[in-house]
């Protein structure tokens, strides 16, 4: 496919400057968990993807949007753009580090003491500290402010946290975990929070993994008994916990995006192969689905790519409200398309890797559309803030 | 994929025209009339603004703009409903001669449609592929030129126009020809369709031994293969933008009616049920919106006609869809009043069940999408 995408000649030097790396990296040992890992396949070889992540960092190739003053790259949004595009192409392993590298540091960038950062960023940037995220609880899903972790603070200043978390992606794997706790007793909705970093290896965390409908655990609870944070472990002010979580979810939009579309484009290819394989190439309605899955696939890059070339209100602009909802219900739909050219063979637990990609796209996809927002709670998003029609009723903050 | 400041100026000044001359009442008055449009403005839409010249070559006396242009022209021509014979004239007839017809008949013809003094039309096709008008249109040659005969079953605006451009079939060619000829000709009868979307205009064309000089046959035979199907698509991608449009005003007119009708003690636009629904439709239009500026900015480079095409026709089946839904949407959260003649949602749903055949249907694109996908 011809791409409409005018490109500025040191682009071009950048794009075959991380072709060449990746050809002369992502090989060996490696080959083996090219395309694999990601939401739906984390339980793909942590060691040996840890192991690329130290690679990686040795290459400049981690954290390559923060500032070089913090030890990034400083890449232009154009040289990300590409970055992500061509590690998704060369089906780089899905990132072990992306919570550090696109969420937590990013939050200390903009709002960590010298201290904080010092201590986090160069660990992120390595690939030797690997972060979760502690927000979800099982009575703040959807309802994401009504947080019932508690914190307070001892004599020394250190942090106590006590509560339980849920739905923490690879906690099993990290290192240390960002969580926001209650700090101000009986205040309710997103006033009296405090945002904490606690070390996960510590006698009063415990995690239990939830076992999926597809049988893997990428997801845990964390149960918080008294865990300790340290004093200095703290970001922003108690009470700013909120606008913590909240801004760095805002850095969750956006660049990656690109690259998660040619992942999708290679799931996508996984199917025409499923559908050749399984001799349904003429089936008519079956090529109709598939028909509208492309068209889905060009409207959501494009739709990136209009996201991308105005981001100074992309939390307001139209199509960067519509996206989540949008490629998580597409997903959805090539999951089950890709069983329906399987046919009967869908239904077979199979140790082929094809067939078994797809039954995990299949049953992962399933959450796409309840996590970082559920497709209702989009919904409302879209309807209030794209449309302007009335709110949903929210409890007044106490 | 960032609009320039003269693509907004461009749309802007659309917007604002078309809101005064193109309103519902206008629509109204502009159907009821026996052309099908207001002379009036239709005649400032080529003198004063100009619009038709757009996407014309400067050489030929246009603006030398292109698709990424004309679609924000289009797409308020659908969200207004514009009456006129715009589309037939800039999509189907500059369009085909741009891409498909020699350089003489370019050198004539283009600049008068630049300048807005020719408006003229083209056979629209009932499936993606333009050539499928010249199966029931045969030329053939004569001791004088060409002798057309067989019939066209939809012409837009052939009440109207100056020129009329078919596609007809040549024994013994693989290619259709195209021909230039004035409604008038003898032999040629032009029967109108009273069509429910009376929005556009349709004529039935029938040809009984149409004689024609030589030069009437305008295409240039070396590219007509592969030009025909550039063609099809632009004029695919303008048909899009156009649904685009007409999509997205029915989405404003039904957020402005839930925002105010109360029901149960408050506007009805605060019920999930129905919030959820109108954020669907927006969802649909924004993505459909993307194709169609992503394809736009793919025809102004200078891609294969392969993938042009493929663009092009994602970008038709998304606003079809969309098109079609929110127009249904429109009149079910509207409730009784959508249902009225007086209310607009009914010209919108029209429109896009009259819409949903040109150039073929989206399950037609649709299997050609795949065709080029598993090949």
């Amino acid at each position: 496919m011809t791409e409409a995408r005018p490109a500025l000649p040191e682009d071009e030097l950048f794009r075959a400057e991380i072709v060449a790396w990746l050809d002369a990296h992502l090989c060996g040992d490696y080959e083996a968990v090219r395309h694999r890992g990601g939401p739906g396949d984390e339980d793909a070889d942590p060691v040996l993807r840890r192991r690329w992540e130290q690679e990686l960092a040795r290459g400049g190739w981690t954290c390559v949007g923060w500032p070089k003053a913090e030890g990034g790259r400083g890449l232009s949004i154009a040289q990300q753009v590409i970055f992500h595009e061509e590690y998704a192409r060369a089906g780089g392993p899905g990132r072990m580090g992306h919570i550090g590298e696109t969420l937590l540091g990013p939050s200390l960038i903009a709002w960590g003491t010298p201290e904080q950062k010092a201590r986090f960023l160069p660990g992120i940037r390595a690939g030797t500290e690997f972060w979760c995220q502690g927000y979800s609880e099982p009575n703040a899903g959807s309802d994401l402010a009504n947080v019932q972790t508690r914190c307070w603070q001892e004599a020394d200043g250190s942090w106590r946290v006590q509560g339980q978390k849920i739905w923490t992606s690879l906690a099993h794997e990290s290192d240390w975990i960002f969580v926001v706790a209650r700090c101000v007793p009986g205040s309710k909705g997103s006033k009296g929070l405090a945002f904490l970093l606690l070390p996960l290896r510590q006698p009063d965390i415990s995690i239990r993994p939830i076992r999926q409908m597809a049988g893997g655990n990428e997801f845990n609870e964390v149960f918080f008994d008294g865990a300790v944070a340290e004093a200095g472990h703290i970001v922003g002010a108690p009470g700013e916990g909120w606008k913590i979580a909240m801004g760095l979810l805002e850095f969750e939009r956006g660049l990656s995006t690109l690259g998660q579309q040619m992942h999708f484009l290679h799931e996508f290819e996984l199917v025409l192969d499923a559908m050749r394989r399984s001799g349904r190439t003429h089936d008519a309605q079956l090529r109709q689905r598939v028909a509208q899955a492309w068209c889905g696939l060009r409207a959501m890059r494009y739709n990136a790519l209009r996201v991308l070339a105005d981001r100074a209100d992309a939390g307001l602009r139209r199509e960067a409200l519509i996206y989540k909802h949008y490629w998580s219900n597409w997903h959805r739909e090539l999951g089950k398309l890709a069983m329906d050219v399987l046919g009967p063979e869908a239904d077979v637990v199979s140790d082929d890797p094809l067939i078994r990609r797809l039954q995990q796209l299949f049953f992962f996809s399933r959450a796409d559309t309840i996590y970082a927002g559920t497709n209702e709670i989009q919904l409302n998003l879209i309807a209030e803030r794209g449309l302007g029609l009335p709110r949903e009723p929210r409890p007044a903050a106490a | 994929m960032h609009a320039s400041e003269d693509q907004i100026l461009i749309r802007d000044a659309a917007e604002s025209f078309l809101g005064d001359v193109s309103s519902s009442a206008a629509v109204r008055a502009a159907m009821a009339r026996p052309e099908g449009h207001d002379p009036a403005v239709w005649a400032r839409i080529r003198s004063e603004l100009g619009w038709c010249g757009l996407a014309i070559p400067e050489a030929f006396g246009g603006l030398g703009l292109g698709a990424p242009e004309l679609v924000l022209l289009l797409e308020q021509a659908g969200r207004h409903l514009l009456c006129a014979p715009f589309v037939s004239t800039v999509c189907l007839a500059a369009n085909l001669l741009q891409q498909v017809a020699d350089e003489s008949a370019q050198a004539r013809l283009l600049p008068l449609i630049a300048d807005g003094s020719l408006q003229a039309t083209a056979a629209m096709p009932a499936t993606p592929d333009w050539a499928s008008t010249a199966a029931s249109l045969r030329a053939m040659r004569t001791a004088s030129g060409w002798q057309l005969d067989g019939e066209i079953a939809r012409i837009p605006d052939a009440g109207t126009a100056g020129l009329l451009l078919v596609l007809a079939r040549v024994d013994g060619a693989a290619q259709p020809a195209l021909f230039a000829l004035a409604p008038s000709a003898t032999g040629l009868v032009l029967e109108e369709l009273q069509t429910w979307d009376a929005t556009r205009r349709f004529h039935r064309a029938t040809f009984t031994a149409v004689a024609l000089p030589p030069d009437a046959r305008i295409d240039a035979p070396a590219r007509s293969a592969d030009a025909l199907k550039r063609a099809a698509a632009l004029a695919q991608l303008y048909l899009a933008a156009e649904a685009l449009g007409c999509a997205q005003q029915c989405l404003d007119l039904t957020v402005a009616y839930v925002a105010t009708r109360q029901q149960f003690g408050r506007p009805v636009g605060a019920f999930q049920a129905v919030k959820h629904r109108c954020a669907e439709m927006m969802i649909r239009i924004e993505s459909a919106r993307s194709g169609v500026v992503g394809a736009a900015q793919l025809a102004a480079t200078a891609a294969d006609t392969t993938s042009l095409a493929m663009d092009c026709a994602m970008a038709r089946v998304l606003t079809l869809d969309t098109q079609f839904f929110c127009a249904q949407e429109a009149i079910q959260l509207h409730g009784g009043v959508g249902f009225t003649w007086e209310y607009d949602p009914q010209l919108y749903f029209k429109r896009a069940q009259a819409g949903s055949h040109w150039f073929g249907t989206a399950d037609a694109l649709r299997a050609d999408i795949s065709e080029a996908l598993l090949s």
